[in-house]
């Protein structure tokens, strides 16, 4: 079973419908016991960092989320999933983030417009089996004002004013910015190379 | 790169896609199902569906049409129409729309786009504004917006175009940033349904004075207005709906004439 984490802020419906079109089966996850009897974890991440961990905090999902973490289970974090990967974020000074990675998530600043809402390419840095198939150069779609700093993990980056994190694979963790279930056949083709991992 | 954005729009009304249809290879031309499906198939980069029903029974079947076609589609959905409340946004989020566009609600209840912001996240809110601008000449009109800065201005109009409100429209925009819109979908009353091209001069107004992205809509007619509104207008994405309607436009040989004129999009 794979369980598609529901803290209370997340765009599960549209995961959950895009897991279906794939043909596998996917459960809203947001009780501790979902997560220690699942297969794979999607963590569909909106809205602010501070509501994120503290809905996982409220709902007791940090430590099943972090037992899963070191059991090996297969992990995806979609957008704000990707950013609770770093230590911290600017949208919510002092709120502690999962720490997986070290950094803090930055905010955008520049000319271009916030939130960077469309469709930017895709650069792949490093083969890597989330990414089968995906052409050099794809258009996915982003949604979001603030940004992972591009650290060795990085496995795709994305230039808007500056270079972030678009992908990034440390082990067993995967986690992307941009929302493959919003991003056509290209999104689907991530979710699905996840789902046959 | 950063690819502007191609939107088409349904407008529907009893669940039903209205306004001039001359699809062929289409089983029924009029089914928003399969006309999403059809623009999903051709490279859109999101979907606009506007209800534009008068009834309440129109509107009921507003969620099943969302439902519908929500199920298939794998870009961002926004949905519009008679959204008022909170309550409006949360039936239509938790349907299968990424985003709701809010219009007269906005000006009439201006803590709804708070609310919407702060429950979902700015990315869920879409401002729809109507503008129409106003004639040097226009006096005796109290209630016109005066602003105090030199160039053309444009009034905002709510009630799909028919009542005017005394906003001016710049000013209305960044008033709507401020409260949490994630983007601003701008139609110029001038230019809709004429398809003489957009309102470039109006669109670039608000696209440069703002830090959130503006949606051009009202006035497409052919290729080259897109080019303009992209280049001139500085807008972020380009909304038609009739356009498309016709085989000579589809969204796959827009592209194709935008990226020629130098126009960044995703093909």
């Amino acid at each position: 079973m794979i369980a598609v984490l529901d803290y209370g802020g997340g765009n599960v419906g549209s995961v959950l419908k895009a897991i279906e079109y794939l043909g596998k089966s996917a459960q809203k996850a947001d009780q501790p016991a979902d997560l220690g009897s699942a297969e794979k974890i999607i963590f569909p991440g909106q809205g602010h960092f501070g509501a994120m961990m503290k809905g996982l905090e409220e709902r007791k999902l940090l430590s099943p989320l972090r037992e899963a973490f070191a059991a090996g289970k297969p992990f995806l974090g979609i957008c704000l999933g990707l950013q609770a990967l770093y230590e911290s974020s600017e949208e919510a000074p002092g709120v502690a983030g999962l720490g997986i990675l070290p950094g803090s998530v930055a905010r955008f600043q520049g000319i271009f417009k916030v939130p960077h809402i469309g469709w930017s390419q895709l650069e792949l840095r490093s083969e890597n089996q989330l990414f089968h198939g995906v052409p050099e150069g794809s258009f996915v779609y982003f949604c979001h004002s603030y940004y992972g700093p591009v650290r060795q993990e990085a496995c795709a980056v994305t230039e808007y004013g500056q270079t972030f994190s678009a992908g990034i694979q440390k082990e067993n963790l995967w986690a992307v910015q941009f929302h493959p279930e919003k991003s056509g056949e290209v999104g689907l083709r991530v979710l699905s190379n996840f789902l046959n991992i | 790169m950063f690819a502007k954005r191609i939107i088409p729009c349904l407008d529907c009304k009893d669940g039903r896609v209205v306004k001039g249809i001359h699809f062929v290879n289409l089983r029924d031309a009029g089914d928003p199902g399969e006309l999403a499906e059809m623009y999903n198939r051709e490279g859109a980069d999101e979907l606009v569906m506007l209800d534009i029903s008068a009834s309440r029974e129109g509107r009921a079947t507003l969620m099943e049409t969302v439902r519908r076609v929500a199920r298939r589609l794998f870009i961002p959905l926004t949905v519009g129409g008679g959204v008022r409340t909170l309550e409006d946004a949360r039936r239509l989020l938790s349907t299968g729309a990424d985003k709701v566009a809010v219009n007269t609600a906005a000006v009439e209840t201006p803590e709804v786009v708070m609310q919407i912001a702060e429950n979902y996240g700015r990315q869920a809110i879409v401002v729809a504004i109507d503008a129409r601008r106003l004639k040097k000449s226009s006096t005796g009109d109290a209630s016109a917006p005066q602003p105090n800065r030199l160039g053309p201005h444009w009034e905002v109009v709510t009630y799909g175009g028919t009542k005017p409100t005394g906003l001016d429209a710049l000013e209305w925009a960044h008033r709507v940033q401020e409260l949490g819109a994630g983007e601003i979908l701008l139609t110029s009353m001038d230019t809709d349904g004429t398809q003489e091209g957009f309102d470039c001069e109006l669109t670039s107004t608000i696209s440069r004075a703002l830090h959130i992205p503006v949606i051009a809509s009202g006035g497409a007619g052919s290729a080259q207005h897109f080019v303009e509104v992209f280049q001139r207008g500085s807008a972020d994405a380009a909304l038609a709906a009739s356009i498309f309607h016709y085989e000579t436009h589809t969204i796959g040989s827009l592209k194709e004439f935008l990226r020629n004129q130098g126009v960044p999009v995703r093909i």
